[in-house]
């Protein structure tokens, strides 16, 4: 197996994109990767998406990129896996390359929710759950996360103002980032005072509807230095599933594919949970937060609120998460959160990140995952020197 | 929802069935080719006790397609003696009154249509028991 480099990033700002189509977000993103090194060819395109099918009556995304990238005939497919196809797009471009298929692909996730209204967007992501056991009696994607949200609060008794507390520190590190899509602080009065989605969860612990494109470029490490000055290497990538309907799982509270595809990460990084510098989490809703960062083992199970409390969050904490203002703040374009949070970091180990740079950070963390983690992608990056 | 799809499930729908392992004694639902717990295929028809406890809720306000008319109303996972969970709608109940650990058993009730000329879809779903009385 080939060791695996990403030796440049793109993104577009996670928006609204009133004006922008699919194939101009995709390739926004593709010419701002591609123009920042030196790269004499792209051997294939892998494109997470999630939502193209329902909202933006088009398949055959991976055909639909390479024609407006003019790279038609490379091989271009797009990875489906709910709100995990990003993650799951950069697995696939892992294996490609390390492998020894091919030596320079493009990996990216697009996603176009604005093209769907209203309920037709909440249907459409409400997919990633199992349609025939919970969407078909009603429930709904953030109804999901709201039954877990009140076990959690049931069981372990954290106030639901841990949960506002931990939005707030996001949209506060999502204020200084330029691609965020909420780019402004609030405050615990602006969750709590926020509409009723699905009780117990309110409209400011879900992460915006908005679209947006991130690409990264993989090579093999041993040539990284040819195409450009700068890069990381993917040192650990792990996967892993859970039962589709929640209800079937003998612990409701326990996310364990992030578990299972974590250990395989940090297994194939040599390192653990204490060696990681910042972590991008997949906070879709608050509750989503604590069980991922319990799941990857940065906080024991059912005391999320007392690490965020003594800090351990924050920018300048033992774990900063979410630099970039996470799924809550920068935005969740479904199918291309997963490459947003690998870019993300990226950029953090090359101190590129601005005025959210963290000093000295050489191993990140990205958690990426479907629907209530029914599929997870923990990808682990290293600063090359 | 075409039909035939609705058609194939009724067994869980309306009649609640779900799979006993017959290697492991767990229950299965929703039923699959393979027991999640010990990996056989072996399995006789289990149905699924009248009556469970809730143990989580939400009170959707915002629906999906389909469920426009009857919003708000209450998702919740049910619990059953032998450690069964579910998900299902809850019914028939005032949202002022929910609690966690309530009682609350099978009732059959309309789920959603499929828009002005499609099938009325028909499936169990779980009612407070105090107020059967």
């Amino acid at each position: 197996m080939r060791r695996v480099a990403i030796i440049s990033y793109g993104m577009t700002k996670v928006d609204r994109h009133w004006n922008k189509s699919i194939k101009d977000l995709f390739s926004e993103a593709t010419l701002k990767a591609i123009n920042k090194v030196n790269i004499p060819k792209v051997d294939a395109i892998f494109v997470g998406n999630m939502c193209a099918s329902d909202l933006c009556d088009q398949n055959n995304i991976g055909t639909v990129v390479a024609d407006h990238l003019g790279m038609i005939p490379i091989p271009s497919y797009r990875i489906e896996a709910a709100c995990g196809s990003g993650g799951a797009a950069i697995l696939s471009g892992f294996m490609a390359v390390s492998s020894g298929l091919f030596d320079i692909v493009v990996v990216g996730g697009v996603e176009k929710l604005t093209d769907g209204v209203g309920k037709k967007a909440t249907f459409s992501l409400g997919k990633a759950a199992d349609f025939e056991y919970e969407l078909f009696y009603g429930i709904t994607f953030a109804s999901l996360n709201a039954l877990i949200m009140r076990r959690y609060m049931e069981v372990y008794k954290v106030p639901r103002e841990a949960f506002a507390d931990f939005a707030v520190l996001m949209h506060r590190n999502g204020a200084k980032n330029p691609y965020a899509q909420l780019q402004f602080e609030i405050n615990r009065e602006t969750v709590l005072k926020s509409e009723d989605i699905a009780d117990p969860i309110k409209l400011y612990d879900c992460a915006p509807i908005g679209d947006g494109a991130a690409v990264v470029i993989l090579c093999p490490l041993e040539d990284a230095s040819r195409y450009s000055d700068s890069f990381v290497e993917i040192a650990g990538i792990g996967s892993a599933t859970d039962t589709i309907d929640i209800a079937s799982r003998e612990d409701l509270l326990l996310l364990k594919s992030i578990l299972i595809a974590a250990n395989n990460a940090y297994k194939m990084a040599k390192v653990s949970p204490s060696d990681i510098d910042l972590a991008e989490i997949h906070d879709a809703f608050t509750i989503d937060a604590a069980l991922s960062l319990e799941a990857l083992g940065f906080s024991k199970r059912g005391e999320f609120d007392k690490l965020l409390y003594d800090g351990a969050f924050e920018p300048d904490g033992l774990i900063p998460v979410n630099l970039s203002g996470g799924l809550k703040s920068r935005g969740h374009p479904v199918g291309a959160t997963g490459v947003y949070q690998i870019a993300e970091i990226t950029m953090q180990l090359l101190g590129e990140a601005g005025k959210n740079q963290l000093k000295n950070a050489e191993i990140g963390l990205a958690q990426n995952m479907a629907g209530v983690a029914s599929n997870s992608y923990v990808t682990i990056l290293k600063r090359c020197r | 929802m075409s039909v035939p799809r609705y058609w194939r499930n009724i067994p869980q729908r309306v009649r609640m069935e779900a799979l006993k392992c017959k290697s492991c004694g767990k229950i299965i639902y929703p039923p699959r080719a393979k027991c999640i717990y010990c990996g056989k295929n072996d399995f006789e028809c289990y149905t699924i006790p009248e009556k469970g406890r809730l143990i989580s809720f939400s009170i959707i306000r915002h629906p999906p397609i389909g469920f426009e008319h009857t919003t708000p109303y209450v998702v919740g996972i049910i619990e059953f003696e032998n450690g069964l969970r579910i998900s299902s709608q809850i019914t028939d109940v005032d949202i002022n009154e929910l609690k966690i650990g309530m009682e609350v058993e099978q009732v059959f009730r309309k789920v959603s249509e499929d828009g002005k000329s499609g099938i009325i879809q028909y499936a169990i779903k779980f009612r407070p028991i105090f107020q059967n009385i």
